[in-house]
């Protein structure tokens, strides 16, 4: 660890890209690394998706702007694996199985359950099929396009589930944003921060920690999971094969798995991720329980889409997901 | 140009009188490395990539897509909209420029108004989305919070038109001043009619210039992407916005091939477009000038 963190400092720099300061507390969790080792952190197209990742890493490859890590969603991850480094971090055996490739190609670093987040003017909404309801009118967004962002897929899966549908077919989903659509109160204004500040999207399907009142940047917000309806996503850790700076890459792993109180995984948690080492941390009590407890409450068997069942979601939503609400 | 430069540099002639001998296109080669850099360049890579497999062999297999029932509800929804917002645009824009040549040519009014119309016409993107979210979106005091405002095409093409007026303004203004005062002096003189005047005279010489400005609003709106993605960007209706998710879905349906097809799909369109300007503009310039 010693030579990693030497070899590091050697380099000096670490290119990250896609990651916005208010998500997932990456602004802390990039000056807290920046300040405890000396390096200096380039980060890149912040708004950037998983794919606009990928595609740096392909574009710029063999450049000293390319990503050294990426911050990538599973359905991106797992068919570019040959542009990964395998890479197991110390704390490798906290993860659970489930959520690591065995080589360490790719390994799930923070998480969430989709919810709706609300503006508290509407007072409690406790069902989706309030929403269908006369005071949402024009009221109802989605982060993004369903057909390109994986948040705004799982917002659909997840109103799949409540409408009764399986993971396996994510019609109903679509059938719900469909009545949603009919009865005026699907917003097609995309939320940012900027949209929620500015009251253009009092409601807004996104995962629990982009739907806590510190990211969207207003106080009257709520968060609510529906009950039976735990649709939970994690995001994965890759590193560049070719990253221009090797070491500082691997230490920005140690640092992101690391469960010590300034660690990447509780700095998660204190912006409302679920950090993936968070059970074994749990049992060690090394965890910031104060953040643990801030986490919104869910019920019942949390869903985690198989690639599978993703992938036949996207094939649905790119057929039908513009007739249906077009 | 060459020869501002020999006596800039105090270079002394090699005999008095004689011109250095530097061809005269020598001039447009920044302009043509400029347009090759970023406009042939991009749209050969374009075309290479449209015919391109995944595997890097040929392949025709991008065109098939662009005959699919999905790739074709893009380019409808992109025609839809340019050509509300650009008939929407050129008319009412033409009204206006015609007001404003119809003053006083050296007025304040009318370099109030072309003044106006340059920085508008450059108004649009984001800034311009959320300026009319704002002003008509369900959180304004104002207009009844338009609910069909939200609907496609008509609620984008009202913002687009924000921009297509003062575009056509600056366009068609000088077709309006080439009009001549002494062609209507004659036509009255002889006892016609304003009517007959605008049936016989003014409309038959603005019209090649009025259908080429609306053919410009036309590409104008084609293009324009930053605008409609933050009006709304849960759906894809128009070609820039499809071409925007197949570069970067994250859902496993990011697909290059088909985004260099949908380009040059747009390339076609385009240069349909501006072939018939090109046109138009020639019938124009035979009498207005």
């Amino acid at each position: 660890m010693s030579k990693l963190v030497a070899a590091a400092k050697k380099e000096g720099t670490l290119n990250v890209i896609a990651l916005p300061p208010t998500w997932a507390n990456y602004g802390t969790i990039i000056s807290t690394f920046s300040k405890m080792y000396g390096i200096k952190v380039n980060s890149a197209n912040p708004a950037g998706t998983s794919q606009d990742e990928v595609n740096a890493v392909k574009q710029e490859n063999g450049t000293a702007a390319a990503p050294d890590v990426l911050d990538i969603g599973m359905a991106v991850a797992l068919v570019n694996t040959n542009l990964f480094a395998p890479y197991q971090v110390s704390s490798w055996s906290s993860v659970p199985a489930a959520q690591k490739a065995p080589s360490g190609v790719w390994v799930q670093d923070y998480g969430g359950y989709m919810a709706v987040g609300y503006s508290s003017k509407f007072g409690t909404i406790t069902s989706l099929s309030q929403l269908l309801g006369p005071k949402f009118k024009n009221a109802v967004a989605l982060n993004g396009n369903p057909t390109a962002a994986n948040a705004a897929l799982n917002g659909v899966m997840m109103a799949n589930l409540v409408e009764g549908g399986t993971a396996d077919s994510i019609a109903k989903g679509v059938a719900f944003f469909q009545k949603l659509k009919a009865a005026g109160n699907f917003s097609p204004v995309s939320a940012t921060g900027a949209t929620i500040k500015a009251g253009t999207t009092p409601v807004v399907f996104n995962w629990d920690y982009l739907n806590l009142p510190s990211y969207v940047g207003v106080s009257n917000w709520k968060v609510f999971v529906p009950p039976g309806a735990a649709l939970g996503g994690y995001y994965a850790q890759a590193i560049n094969k070719n990253a221009s700076h090797p070491a500082a890459a691997r230490l920005w792993e140690e640092f992101l798995y690391s469960q010590a109180a300034t660690g990447g995984q509780n700095l998660w948690l204190e912006g409302g991720a679920r950090p993936v080492e968070q059970a074994a941390m749990a049992s060690n009590g090394s965890i910031n329980s104060t953040a643990a407890a801030k986490l919104p409450s869910v019920s019942g068997t949390p869903v985690f889409l198989t690639q599978t069942q993703a992938t036949n979601a996207a094939t649905y939503l790119s057929a039908n997901w513009a007739k249906a609400i077009g | 140009m060459a020869v501002a430069s020999t006596t800039e540099t105090g270079a002394p002639p090699v005999r008095a009188g004689r011109r250095l001998r530097v061809p005269a296109w020598i001039g447009t080669v920044p302009f043509l490395g400029y347009i090759g850099v970023f406009l042939l360049l991009p749209t050969g890579i374009v075309l290479y990539k449209a015919f391109q497999s995944s595997s890097g062999g040929f392949t025709l297999s991008g065109l098939t897509a662009l005959g699919s029932s999905a790739v074709r509800g893009y380019f409808i929804g992109s025609f839809k909209l340019c050509v509300i917002s650009s008939v929407i645009g050129a008319v009412l824009g033409a009204i206006l420029a015609y007001a404003v040549a119809s003053g006083n040519p050296d007025g304040a009014v009318r370099r109030l108004y072309l003044a106006a119309s340059g920085v508008l016409a450059q108004f649009g993107g984001v800034t311009l989305a959320f300026a009319f979210l704002a002003t008509v979106g369900p959180t304004s005091g104002l207009l009844l919070h338009l609910s069909w405002f939200y609907d496609f095409p008509q609620g984008i093409a009202l913002i687009y038109v924000y921009f297509q007026i003062p575009l056509m303004v600056l366009v068609f203004m000088p077709a309006i001043d080439g009009l001549k005062v002494q062609w209507r002096e004659a036509c009255e003189s002889l006892g016609g009619s304003a009517w007959q005047y605008w049936r016989h005279v003014g409309g038959p010489l603005l019209a090649p210039a009025f259908l080429g400005a609306t053919l410009l609003l036309f590409a104008n709106a084609l293009s324009a992407f930053a605008t409609i993605e933050a009006w709304e960007n849960q759906i894809a209706y128009t070609v820039p916005q499809q071409i925007s998710t197949a570069l970067s879905s994250e859902v496993g349906l990011n697909n290059a091939n088909e985004a260099s097809v949908l380009a040059v799909g747009m390339v076609i369109m385009v240069v349909v477009v501006m072939t018939g300007y090109v046109l138009l503009q020639r019938r124009a310039s035979r009498w207005l000038h």
